[in-house]
């Protein structure tokens, strides 16, 4: 590996992970606001033009805050239950493909951190570990509500992650590959020169299994039931204070841009948008706004929807979506099998 | 050079967490130390270009059956083993020939295989593809049965888990 492979790698991570942690900061700042609107008042507008010097409020003000152990904490497992989810969270976005290859400086420059062969799965195996962060918190808290926090957590993942992994067998069958990079290739052309090839548009199914396995995924209202205020105080976080608690939140926003950038990827086309062919640079700027599309579609929802109760939550997940996701297997690979 | 810092460091620590399965006296413990075992020796694979392989382990063991492993201990709720061991005071007679046979494989296989390829030189045995291809042609009949195997597995587990309902 020469110096400027390496030059070109830290770069490359120093910009996304830069640009990652503040758009962290400022999607909070999005769903206060959103929700605001959605609520019939303003949200936070005070600190700076808009309120747009919010989150670094929010920030100095969780450095500040007094930290808080509880006595009978198991204190090793309950240092450690932020790093576990904050980890994970923040590496998916290293395999994450967000441009084709750009001409910059002399240089072809691939506009990911890392590519593998197999990031699609390298994406699942990541988000699959960041549950015993939240499992390790309610665990080491030694308290009832952080507990029941954390066996819904686990109990949850189970169940959402198999519709999740199965509603994208389709789009692996279609596309052939499981390098994100490659998917979002295949879904480039258009038909007629109009409609986009976007496989939405070929796996509806698919797409609205995905979008609900990984609405649950990442404990979203309306899958919320491990942080359910109105039952369990606040769920596995309860007794986090400080930057601790802080961190948990940066992980939860980390998994939903993470969980809209691979709804991007595979069924929406990732950077693919009129032009990009002509001017790649291009690309980011597409990727970027159909993010932030599911991260207002995230939103909306908890603006909009009431929380399930946890036997509905497991007889839809296993009564209605894993039959749905199986049938939808068969289906797209029968077809894959008459068009091919 | 760099590989090789690079398997110490994973080595060591998968040994370090296997012991720390066993020695733990915690089961939340013992747990959280094979995910470390699990998650190490993925890397391993992936290091030996078998990536495929490692993010399957890291999907299945580490993230899937390791959760209901979390999970059963957590709705149990077992703080600590108590004297757990003090039932089975002669079962540690049992271990040293096993631990000692154990030992001698792995010695006598250390000691045999002198020439080891070189990595590049191998032919791609790892990715999704020679993987897929090996399953569907020279394997298919284990694949399928296995797979026969498991369904059942599933079922038992479903009467199982029905006939206590309606007692």
């Amino acid at each position: 590996m020469d110096i400027y492979n390496l030059i070109e790698w830290v770069v490359k991570i120093g910009i996304v992970f830069l640009i990652f942690m503040h758009a962290l900061a400022y999607i909070v700042l999005l769903e206060r606001r959103l929700l605001g609107f959605i609520q019939m008042r303003l949200g936070p507008n005070r600190v700076g033009p808009y309120g747009l010097l919010q989150p670094l409020a929010d920030g100095i003000k969780f450095f500040f805050k007094e930290e808080i152990i509880p006595r009978d904490a198991d204190r090793v497992l309950y240092m450690l239950a932020p790093i576990v989810a904050l980890v994970p969270a923040l590496t998916t976005i290293s395999v994450i493909p967000f441009g084709d290859t750009v001409n910059l400086f002399g240089r072809e420059i691939e506009l990911s951190i890392t590519r593998t062969n197999i990031s699609l799965l390298v994406v699942l195996a990541l988000t699959s570990m960041g549950v015993y962060g939240i499992v390790l918190a309610g665990w080491a808290s030694n308290n009832k509500y952080s507990l029941m926090g954390g066996l819904r957590s686990s109990a949850q993942m189970i169940s959402y992650e198999l519709s999740l992994s199965l509603s994208i067998v389709g789009v692996i069958i279609f596309s052939g590959s499981l390098d994100l990079a490659e998917i979002a290739k295949e879904q480039m052309n258009t038909w007629w020169g109009i409609i986009p090839k976007w496989n939405i548009l070929t796996q509806p199914i698919g797409f609205l299994l995905f979008l609900i396995s990984v609405i649950a995924e990442t404990n979203r209202v309306p899958f919320d039931l491990p942080e359910a205020e109105t039952e369990l105080v606040a769920g596995f976080h309860t007794e986090y204070s400080s930057m601790k608690f802080a961190i948990f939140f940066i992980a939860e926003y980390a998994n939903m841009v993470t969980a809209s950038a691979m709804a991007t990827l595979l069924f929406l086309g990732g950077w693919h948008g009129p032009f990009v062919k002509d001017f790649p640079l291009l690309g980011p700027v597409y990727f970027t706004m159909k993010i932030v599309f599911f991260l207002v579609l995230y939103i909306w929802l908890r603006g909009t929807l009431p929380r399930f109760r946890y036997d509905q939550l497991m007889k839809f997940g296993w009564k209605f979506m894993i039959p749905v996701a199986l049938a939808n297997v068969v289906l797209v690979a029968a077809l894959a099998l008459f068009l091919y | 050079m760099m590989e090789q810092a690079f398997f110490l460091i994973l080595a060591a620590f998968a040994v370090g967490a296997a012991l720390s399965v066993v020695v733990q006296r915690s089961p939340i413990y013992s747990a959280f130390s094979l995910i470390g075992v699990l998650v190490s020796l993925a890397a391993l694979y992936i290091m030996l270009k078998a990536e495929f392989l490692g993010a399957i382990q890291i999907i299945v063991y580490a993230g899937a059956i390791m959760v209901l492993f979390v999970f059963v201990i957590m709705l149990l709720n077992i703080r600590k083993e108590e004297n757990a061991l003090d039932k089975h005071r002669y079962l540690w007679l049992l271990a040293i020939p096993f631990a000692a046979t154990l030992i001698v494989e792995i010695l006598y296989t250390v000691l045999k295989v002198t020439d080891i390829p070189e990595l590049k030189d191998r032919p791609i045995i790892g990715d999704s593809q020679s993987i897929g291809y090996g399953l569907y042609t020279g394997y298919l009949m284990p694949f399928e049965l296995t797979s026969i195997l498991i369904l059942l597995a599933i079922v038992g587990a479903v009467i199982l888990a029905r006939r206590e309902k309606e007692d």
